[in-house]
């Protein structure tokens, strides 16, 4: 229990104390409580609005994504073709693009005299939907993928040797096989477009608002704390809403589902049989994945009209304004690399406990209660951690504010429920009668630990440590409350360069933006890589 | 300037005497509560709170830890609106020592609200006056205008706009994109100025540009790099939303010198520091010279110190505004927030 | 015309692996045959290819005359039950069986249903979830899940192999009573020979995807083709008619031929042939003694008890004539 105990510790420390600090304050007027902002908040057809926009865009996303990912699934994770590893690396990329990035990028094809500028999207909730689902798309692919691969194909050819053709297969047997992926990729999608707050902001502009962008409005404009804290109770109950919805979902079809580690369920590609999913997922990669890329690089090739590569030998030289490229990327990647150890130690123990099975039903929920808890962050908005950094974290010794410890800290709260996701499979795929042999041999505990599971949830570790990394290195939200400007991250040097004027700053702006892309990339591939065949990410 | 301060700061840690901040009139530079000299706070490092654009060549930044012998630390949370809220949200354990980059749309709220304590360092030219904010020092300042692509509207043989009523004309529709006054800052300078131009009548005005198909972008970068025809975006917007200095930048743009409004940027002693003399200093340091002059260079803002040497691009392409529009900080203050629910009301 | 269903010289290639090859079977309808061959010996795949799971590399799969080539695995109307039944984990046991049934009207469904129940055993089991069942309830699920939709041909992929060892021999005759009661045309795959000789009314020996033997189980126990079957329908020793004589055989061996010794072969005889115990197995229904041959091979006979001795006398009764 000890082992709980740490990371619990951690997230209370720097994720609830600080944003029930932050919120508790908006119920306080200094003299008494009170819960005013509720009633101007919700007294206000605005806020309406953005709670119905915020659920609205978010299910749609969820919907869109499941719908176009699923095929990538299936294509990614069930057939084998050449360069399918580098397609899988692709599509992870818009993961961790910082959201100015994602403006440029989007912005650039949907205005009126872009690319796609014809189809009228620009300013559209369709062009915010769009962007969601740049961004989610391989959350939902991986999820079900690396399921799907490792479900036993032979239930799908059981259903077609019933008469059942491979469509009526797929839907009464092989997806309700697939649903505790799928639940825990949608809910997933759901939460990270829930409180998207650069997309809403750049691509909807000024238009439409989510409960996320009137919390940042309130907070960061206004100090308006008593309805932002209004609005976080609100956006706190949605989010737990979610997870218990899918815990539950989960937990009722994880039990049932016979997973064969050790199938190889992949198969050669066929046009005939796979030319739909291949098609859809072509589809989405070139024209939602791959044209805002390409743009992005086809931009950073170019100065004043020119075809050059000027923009990447001035950021190799000179850097952004006073700080050269190579401090901004050992500034990202020595922050990357402190978050992903304390993530992914952090999340270890957390893996660890809420992977033990306990007898009784009361223990049982407690651990799906712990897990879900480690999720929260997901979905609480980074303006209310922020904030709540400032009031909290103020006092020796824990006067962090001002302390650059507190960045990879941050992105650690962020990382963390990715690593769980990814190591909690493969510590619950190991055999039950595996454990009881070392138990019944005289193993104790902690022998069993080490000489077992730790072996095993190695193997899943170089995937938490690429999703970690990734995460960390693209993160913006919560390090742009933390950032100093001597020492910026990678995100942090674009997002300013971008802020300013003239061609030269722009230009590399757009190439640090390709530096970063490609590095996630890379870092997705490798962890692709060292990806063992039991593990279900996240 | 650079022996000055080094003398200056010398003498303090070793007498710590009132002579030391204020060599010529005390009573011009103790803050207003009469609180004496002597009792300034003093500690071997400095923590300067700064907006997201804080930009200085490292030399200077260098040169200002070495002469001070002190350890500084910049810490930088957010844009101005969002830094002066941390400033206040913390007022009971300060964030830092010194900040600067409180803008003057800011500046009456961060006073009022006892976040900061007086300092006049004696650097201030007289010229400065016009830029008084209570308990503030203004560092820099520009003019927040209408940019205007001239090639396009060459190409396009039609005349450049001039006034904010021209942008309301029919010939000039669908060429403005403007930015989210609730999440840019330049977009809430730019509502100011209409607010001052129209006075009660400025939601109409908004009504009238958005009938003329006016596009909000998020902000500036993307209304700037995505939008404006003048940048390196190349997009479909002639007319932009930016700042008096951007033309120095792209030469065949201009700013639109009677849709200005000013912006000043303070910096100010911040209230329970645990640095006062260092906040001193730094202040003292943001009006030296060199610093002044590297203002265009870093921060694309004008130095308040109006006999420094403009960078020549300057000189020729980003004059500033002769009449900015302007409208108080009391009265910003007193109603920024109902602006802004108006505004998104009516454009939203 | 041949009726039924016929494998016309199959190959199966996995890339440069070659699967099956030329394999041709024919099984008449309402009878059933038996693969039968080591793992890897191709019988699975060959299984698949029948079921339209694995393409042909040449040859080709017939149900009376027609190629089925162009016809997809669920136009077949071949059944397949599974080693590890692959029930519908979503569904509880009465939607499994009723899966293949969508054609029916619901009354008619559920009628059905009850009836496959009622034929496998397990009446009222309906509402079960798949995880409640035991490994053989398992097994009689996914039986009556293929049979439901009255297939033309039922195809078992080793359904017993995962079960232990009295349940496997119960549920073979179990299936082999359902086979015969519903008249199905069945290919059943197994590497037990017991199972086999149960279960089929031919068998056909498959190794290295190559068909060694296609014969009845009586005339596959007495006369194996060659050494190689007879080694893998457990005749473990082979011996010269001298030799054989020996030990007791009545029999005459032609020339070029030897007698394969199996498990059944030898019987305990105290007037027989002395022979040394190397050792004692004991299994459920008897002890397994493992003795030595004259010639040094060793065999094995069954004995009702453990003999406490060094030697023990045996004669052989039977065996299989096999060519040399």
């Amino acid at each position: 229990m000890l082992a709980a105990l740490i990371p619990a510790a951690f997230l209370v420390l720097f994720f609830a104390w600080p944003a029930a600090t932050l919120v508790a304050r908006g119920f306080h007027d200094g003299s008494a409580w009170t819960i005013d902002g509720f009633r101007t908040v919700f007294g206000s057809r605005r806020t309406w609005s953005a709670v119905g926009f915020t659920l609205g865009s978010a299910a749609l996303s969820t919907v869109v994504c499941l719908l176009l990912g699923l095929p990538g699934a299936y294509l990614l994770y069930r057939c084998t073709f050449r360069g399918r590893d580098l397609l899988r690396a692709l599509i992870t990329v818009p993961f961790v693009l910082p959201t100015v990035v994602v403006g440029v990028a989007f912005g650039s094809l949907l205005r009126r005299d872009g690319l796609l500028g014809w189809l009228g999207l620009e300013g559209t909730p369709v062009a915010i939907l769009a962007a969601m689902v740049f961004f989610n798309y391989s959350v939902i692919v991986r999820t079900v993928g690396t399921m799907w691969s490792r479900l036993d194909p032979r239930l799908a050819q059981a259903a077609g040797t019933l008469g059942a053709s491979p469509l009526r297969a797929l839907r009464t047997v092989t997806l309700p096989a697939l649903t505790p992926a799928i639940v825990s990729g949608a809910s997933l999608v759901f939460l990270f477009s829930a409180s998207s707050y650069g997309i809403v902001m750049v691509l909807g502009q000024s238009k439409y608002r989510t409960i996320e962008t009137e919390i940042w409005f309130l907070t960061t404009r206004l100090l308006d704390l008593p309805s932002a804290a209004a609005l976080s109770i609100t956006q706190l109950i949605i989010v737990t809403i979610a997870l218990w919805l899918s815990g539950r979902a989960q937990a009722h079809m994880t039990r049932a589902l016979k997973l064969q580690p050790d199938v190889d369920a992949e198969r050669v590609l066929d046009l005939s049989r796979d030319g739909g999913a291949l098609i859809t997922t072509l589809t989405v990669a070139i024209v939602l994945l791959g044209l805002p890329l390409a743009n992005l690089v086809w931009r950073s090739l170019h100065r004043g009209g020119e075809f050059t590569v000027a923009n990447y030998v001035q950021l190799a030289v000179e850097g952004g304004g006073s700080v050269s490229v190579w401090d901004a990327l050992r500034t990202s990647l020595t922050t990357a690399l402190a978050a992903t150890a304390l993530a992914v130690t952090l999340g270890m123990l957390v893996a660890l406990v809420a992977s033990r099975r306990p007898r009784r039903p009361l223990g049982r929920s407690a651990l799906g209660a712990l897990e879900s808890l480690f999720l929260l962050p997901l979905g609480v908005s980074a303006v209310t951690v922020g904030f709540g950094y400032l009031i909290t974290l103020n006092r020796p010794p824990l006067d962090l504010r001002s302390s650059i410890v507190l960045i990879p800290i941050a992105q650690a709260v962020v990382a963390l429920p990715l690593v769980i996701r990814t190591l909690l499979p493969t510590l619950r795929a190991i055999d039950p009668r595996q454990l009881e042999a070392a138990a019944t041999l005289g193993s104790t505990p902690w022998q069993v630990l080490r000489r077992i599971e730790l072996p095993h949830l190695g193997r899943a570790v170089g995937l938490a440590v690429g999703f970690a990394f990734a995460t960390s290195l693209g993160e913006f939200g919560a390090t742009s409350f933390l950032a100093r400007p001597d020492n910026p991250t990678l995100p942090v040097l674009i997002f300013r360069l971008f802020g300013r004027p003239g061609s030269e700053n722009y230009g590399v702006a757009l190439a640090a933006s390709v530096v970063l892309a490609g590095l996630a990339g890379i870092t997705m591939a490798a962890a692709e890589r060292m990806r063992p065949k039991e593990v279900a990410a996240w | 300037m650079r022996f000055t301060l080094k003398a200056t700061l010398a003498g303090c840690a070793v007498l710590a005497l009132a002579a030391c901040g204020t060599p010529t009139d005390s009573g011009a530079t103790t803050p207003a509560g009469g609180e004496a000299t002597e009792s300034l706070t003093s500690s071997s490092t400095l923590t300067v709170v700064t907006h997201g654009s804080f930009e200085l060549p490292e030399e200077l930044t260098d040169k200002f830890a070495e002469e001070s012998g002190l350890d500084v630390t910049y810490v930088q949370p957010g844009d101005a609106g969002a830094m002066v809220n941390q400033l206040i949200l913390t007022k009971d354990s300060p964030l830092g020592d010194v900040v600067y980059g409180i803008d003057n749309t800011y500046a009456s709220r961060a006073w009022d609200s006892g976040i900061l304590s007086e300092y006049q360092p004696e650097g201030l030219p007289a010229t400065s006056v016009q830029f008084d904010a209570e308990g503030l020092t203004p560092i820099d300042f520009g003019d927040v205008c209408v940019n205007a692509d001239t090639e396009w509207f060459e190409q396009h043989d039609l005349p450049v706009p001039t006034t904010l009523d021209d942008l309301v004309k029919p010939e000039y529709k669908d060429l403005l994109v403007v930015t989210d006054p609730s999440a840019s800052s330049p977009g809430l300078s730019f509502l100011f100025a209409t607010i001052g131009a129209k006075g009660d009548d400025w939601l109409e005005y908004w009504g009238q540009l958005k009938d003329n198909g006016a596009k909000v972008a998020a902000g500036w970068t993307e209304a700037y790099y995505t939008d404006f025809s003048g940048a390196d975006g190349e997009g479909p917007y002639p007319l932009v939303v930016s700042y008096a200095s951007s033309p120095a930048y792209a030469p065949t743009t201009e700013a639109l010198l009677g849709t200005c409004f000013r912006q000043i940027e303070y910096a100010g002693v911040i209230d329970g520091a645990q640095n006062e003399e260092g906040a001193r200093a730094f202040i003292d340091f943001m009006l030296s010279p060199e610093v002044q002059a590297a203002f265009p260079e870093s921060m694309y803002m004008y130095p308040v110190v109006t006999d420094t040497e403009l960078p020549e691009e300057w000189a020729a392409n980003a004059p500033l505004a002769t009449n900015p529009i302007e409208v108080s900080s009391e009265d910003i203050d007193a109603n920024r927030e109902q602006w802004i629910r108006d505004w998104t009301e009516a454009m939203g | 015309m041949v009726s039924g269903l016929e494998v016309r010289d199959v190959t199966v290639k996995y890339g440069p692996t070659v699967a099956v090859e030329g394999v041709s079977l024919h099984v008449e309808p309402g009878t059933v045959i038996g693969l039968l061959g080591a793992s890897g010996s191709g019988k699975s795949t060959l299984l698949r290819a029948i079921a339209g799971l694995q393409p042909l590399s040449s040859g080709a799969i017939l149900w009376d005359g027609e190629d089925l080539a162009p016809v997809k695995v669920h136009k077949r109307n071949f059944g397949l039950v599974f080693q590890d039944g692959q029930l519908f984990p979503t569904m509880n046991v009465a939607k499994n069986i009723a899966y293949g049934l969508g054609k029916l009207p619901k009354a008619a469904q559920r009628e059905r249903v009850e009836e496959m129940l009622e034929l496998v055993g397990l009446a009222g089991y309906g509402v079960r979830k798949p995880t409640e069942l035991s490994g053989g309830q398992a097994q009689r699920v996914a039986l009556a899940r293929s049979l439901a939709p009255s297939p033309r041909a039922l195809l078992l992929d080793e359904p017993l192999s995962a079960l232990d060892t009295a349940l496997r021999r119960r549920l073979a005759d179990d299936l082999a009573r359902i086979l015969r009661e519903t008249h199905t045309t069945g290919v059943y795959v197994t590497h037990d020979h017991q199972e086999a000789y149960t279960v089929a009314d031919v068998v056909a020996v498959l190794d290295e995807g190559q068909l060694l033997q296609l014969d009845s189980p009586e005339s596959l126990r007495e006369r194996p083709k060659n050494k190689q079957v007879a080694a893998f329908l457990g005749y473990r020793a082979f011996v010269t008619e001298a030799e054989a004589h020996r030990l007791g055989w009545q029999g005459s061996l032609e020339t070029g031929e030897v007698l394969g010794i199996g498990p059944a072969s030898l019987h305990l005889d105290p007037n027989g042939y002395e022979v040394d115990i190397i050792d004692q197995t004991l299994t459920v229904e008897d002890v397994e003694i493992k003795v030595a041959l004259p010639d040094g091979q060793t065999a094995t006979v069954s004995s009702p008890t453990k003999v406490d001795a060094l030697s023990t006398r045996v004669t052989l009764a039977g065996g299989a004539v096999v060519p040399a």
